[in-house]
């Protein structure tokens, strides 16, 4: 073992702001991480790729990565993004956002974006709370799972983000977690090389605002309860029954690629 | 099937100490189990992986806690011969 002071990837990195500041354990690192990579193999020109995001921990993904890239309001990351792939549909535009700012914020947007098939690389990090603000219930809170505004569990039923990004038009449609990473950096590049709206929810710890209160430990300890409990199956018809359920431990989470057709791109 | 010819890669860790935040992706999910936490703590006060003493030619260059670590902290490089592995 060798002491470095370098990464191999640093160049797509804006690497002097790290160590960035995502709690241990966050995964939205990871995130980050696949996003360079999947830069690195997709042999499009760094130049040629462009990063949005919008509020939130999640948000933070575009000031640590080294191509054009823009930390937008509140919810608009998908607008602003979409302005930008119609503009120049040269342009990779990739949108990473957490499941507050892209759904519940941004719900409108997403939902019209993927009716239209603008050409874009949606990344969602789905960590089922508003983390940085301190744990409020979202969109895709769990029914039982608790959160700030929801101390004794949420009563709101969640959004299914796969079934709803097919319901709506979406051409690409996926979801992994933070520990299936090559699946996950395969899912980015499929979405880099096809043309169209391509989502990808990815699951990610969040152990300082949302596994503490719900007794989920530590990020690697939530990160074990998706290797235990996650059921590859690519191709899934029924979207509708992937839900998530935190709360019971029997209950599987499926992953996977679940769609993937051609469509008439808009302005594309 | 040929394989006589077959045989493990054999990778070299790297790690940038100071990056390190202790989440436990790398240790933990490591299929060849060779990593550990120091003893040692960087300057922020977290433990950082390094290898098994016994394990010390242990890593296959699977390159698995270089995709998953969310600091950039750790990666590898195949050893002289394995150029083409991984």
């Amino acid at each position: 073992m060798t002491v470095a002071t370098i990464h191999p990837i640093d160049h797509l990195m804006r690497a002097d702001r790290l160590p960035h500041i995502l709690c241990a354990g966050c995964g939205i690192g990871t995130v980050i991480h696949s996003y360079v990579h999947a830069i690195n193999e997709s042999g499009i020109d760094p130049d040629r790729h462009v990063c949005v995001s919008g509020i939130g921990c999640s948000g933070r993904a575009a000031g640590y990565v080294n191509v054009d890239s823009y930390h937008t309001t509140h919810g608009r990351a998908l607008p602003f993004a979409l302005g930008i792939a119609v503009h120049n549909p040269e342009l990779t535009v990739t949108v990473i956002s957490g499941d507050g700012d892209l759904i519940a914020i941004g719900g409108n947007h997403f939902i019209h974006a993927a009716r239209r098939n603008v050409n874009l690389n949606v990344i969602c990090i789905n960590n089922f709370n508003y983390g940085m603000t301190g744990g409020q219930v979202g969109p895709t809170t769990p029914v039982g799972a608790r959160g700030t505004t929801a101390p004794r569990g949420a009563v709101e039923q969640p959004f299914n983000l796969p079934h709803l990004a097919k319901a709506a038009g979406a051409s690409f449609v996926a979801r992994w977690t933070v520990l299936h990473v090559r699946q996950f950096t395969d899912a980015v590049l499929r979405s880099m090389e096809k043309k169209g709206f391509c989502f990808t929810e990815v699951l990610s710890p969040c152990p300082t605002s949302f596994g503490r209160r719900n007794d989920l430990g530590e990020g690697i300890e939530e990160v074990e309860m998706y290797r235990q409990r996650c059921r590859i199956d690519n191709g899934a018809g029924e979207l509708e029954q992937l839900g998530i359920d935190i709360v019971d431990p029997s209950q599987p989470i499926t992953v996977g690629n679940f769609v993937d057709i051609e469509r008439e791109v808009f302005l594309g | 099937m040929d394989l006589g010819r077959a045989r493990v890669p054999q990778g070299e860790v790297h790690v940038i100490v100071e990056r390190c935040k202790e989440c436990n992706f790398c240790i933990k999910y490591c299929p060849a189990q060779v990593l550990e936490y120091s003893t040692q703590t960087n300057d922020k006060g977290y433990h950082y992986p390094v290898m098994v003493a016994d394990k010390a030619d242990g890593c296959v260059y699977c390159k698995f806690c270089d995709l998953i670590c969310p600091e950039l902290a750790i990666y590898t490089t195949p050893v002289d011969g394995d150029a083409d592995a991984g």
